[in-house]
């Protein structure tokens, strides 16, 4: 009888724990990639973030290969990316659109060749295209939100020139705006973002995360940092409700967020704008 | 006048690919002088002036800016995104940390107070263009550097614009560096003209430029509708109300400091009809 009841007791508080460690994981995430994703949807670069975080899976491959660990080796590789991706465009005669298709895919193709290789290492290759939340641990739980404190506060910090050379390259250049570097910075923050999500809703989706809270939120928002912190609220509510989908009806958690996303998305559409 | 240019280009050139896009050029703007760049589509315009700006180096030749110059730059084109809401408050914002009501104050200077709380993508041309001369008058520049002011901007708007940018002139003593594929309105309101493609055709004041051959021949049967333009810039001005003295009239035609003048009144009075 006590056996009984110490085990139901202590079953409930692990679950509770593991619950609550996800809730808060995601919820980390999402008030990040909230205002991040608007910057993306100004810049147009939705699938530039895609690319990159499609050459996640390499990073993880490399991660494993040369001991650095994924998270360093997925921040390394989308930096990589994002760099040769600057090279090759400067040669014209291919779109963007085009390059960044040949990159999405070879690097994806050679991530899961490379982990294919590496058969030592037990790789479990669904939880890092579609996330696992469930299983987040407290070193992630503390990872994400130190990461994210550290993205919000780099992204505070070059906000204004970010949101300048988002309206035109050339005046922010006139006007003394260091555009490399604030490029720079914005190509980090997106990597250390791609290698804090992988966790939360996979490679795959990281995307989704960034850009559907932001899209969301631009009907309702009258200026940039309304829409910022809109989109911060969206995902961290498409967190809640794809969490608590998966649990009512035992679906994967990654795939339920995302898919509460696009359905605030939808409403938000629905809804008829202030003006 | 011993003081030194705002601005220098000295023997300038740029070449892409196999072809000069500006060949040898030298222009200089001091303060309280308005230069125009004209001439024809491709002729190069908009690459001196990213020269000038130091947005792109010149493969020969060199250009100078005075110690801490403070330029105010007005794109040729510029386009927020539609996904980025953005009303003109924040946009102004974006680029000299103001208060509301020095944006209020550098919007009424150019005529569009009534635009600030707007979501910048609904503006019309011509309220863009205003919102974008503000921007730039903002950052209190020594230098305006205006690429194509007018475009897409009616011909009504366009005589009030470059009258607006004669004002600002006469008010702050900025130097202005324009550039106009539009001959006629913009040259009655100059100081130097620059007749360019790719190199310097010629220059000097309006007057001379217009009877220079090389100008006639590079525009043709245009050049002669710049008297017509001229005269019904007068007549706008009797039209305001601005008292024109009959012997000036004839001045403005041919003495440059006679039309200055009027510019300065003209000013003034714009202020009046805002205010009133």
């Amino acid at each position: 009888m006590i056996t009984t009841i110490t085990v139901t007791t202590t079953g409930g508080t692990a679950m509770d724990d593991f619950l609550l460690r996800g809730l808060l994981a995601g919820i980390g995430l999402a008030l990040v990639t909230g205002p991040l994703g608007c910057v993306i949807v100004w810049r147009r670069m939705a699938y530039f973030g895609d690319t990159l975080s499609h050459s996640a899976l390499l990073g993880v491959a490399v991660g494993f290969l040369t001991g650095i660990g994924t998270q360093t080796g997925i921040v390394l590789v989308c930096l990589a990316i994002a760099l040769a991706l600057t090279l090759l465009q400067e040669q014209r005669r291919l779109g963007s659109d085009t390059l960044l298709g040949i990159i999405s895919h070879s690097t994806l193709s050679l991530g899961m060749i490379a982990l294919a290789v590496l058969g030592s290492v037990r790789v479990d290759l669904l939880s890092y295209l579609f996330g696992d939340i469930l299983a987040v641990g407290d070193g992630d739980l503390y990872a994400i939100w130190g990461g994210g404190a550290l993205v919000l506060a780099l992204l505070a910090w070059i906000w204004r020139p970010l949101l300048a050379l988002t309206v035109d390259e050339d005046l922010a250049r006139v006007e003394g705006v260091p555009v490399w570097r604030v490029r720079l910075g914005f190509t980090l923050m997106i990597a250390i973002i791609i290698a804090l999500a992988m966790k939360i809703v996979g490679i795959l989706l990281v995307t989704a995360l960034l850009i559907i809270p932001a899209a969301a939120a631009r009907r309702f928002a009258k200026g940039p940092e309304g829409m910022a912190l809109l989109a911060a609220l969206i995902g961290a509510g498409a967190v809640a409700a794809g969490l608590a989908a998966s649990l009512q009806v035992d679906v994967p958690t990654g795939p339920a967020i995302v898919a509460a996303a696009a359905a605030f998305f939808l409403v938000s559409q629905a809804v008829p704008a202030r003006g | 006048m011993t003081v030194p240019p705002l601005l220098e280009a000295r023997n300038i050139s740029l070449t892409r690919g196999d072809r000069a896009v500006v060949d040898n050029v030298s222009l200089s703007v001091r303060r309280g002088e308005i230069v125009t760049l004209i001439g024809p589509n491709g002729a190069g315009k908009t690459s001196l002036v990213k020269l000038c700006l130091g947005l792109v180096k010149p493969d020969k030749g060199a250009v100078t800016r005075a110690p801490d110059l403070n330029i105010g730059y007005m794109p040729q084109r510029l386009s927020v995104d539609v996904t980025m809401p953005m009303p003109v408050a924040r946009f102004l914002s974006l680029w000299s940390r103001a208060t509301r009501s020095e944006m209020q104050g550098v919007l009424e200077e150019v005529g569009a107070a009534h635009a600030i709380d707007r979501a910048i993508q609904t503006l019309s041309g011509g309220e863009l263009q205003r919102v974008l001369l503000a921007r730039a008058l903002l950052r209190k520049p020594d230098l305006l550097v205006l690429d194509e002011p007018v475009q897409a901007v009616d011909v009504h708007g366009q005589i009030e614009l470059f009258e607006l940018i004669g004002a600002i002139r006469n008010r702050r003593g900025c130097g202005v560096l324009l550039v106009s594929h539009d001959l006629h309105l913009v040259m009655a309101r100059t100081d130097t003209v620059i007749c360019l493609n790719r190199h310097v055709c010629c220059q000097g004041k309006p007057e001379d430029v217009s009877r220079h051959p090389e100008y006639v021949a590079l525009f043709g049967r245009h050049a002669d509708a710049l008297a017509i333009y001229h005269h019904s810039h007068d007549h706008s001005h009797a039209d305001d109300g601005c008292v024109v003295p009959p012997g000036r009239e004839h001045t403005s035609h041919s003495d440059h400091h006679g039309c200055d003048h009027d510019h300065h009144h003209h000013g003034h009075d714009h202020g009046g009809h805002r205010h009133g």
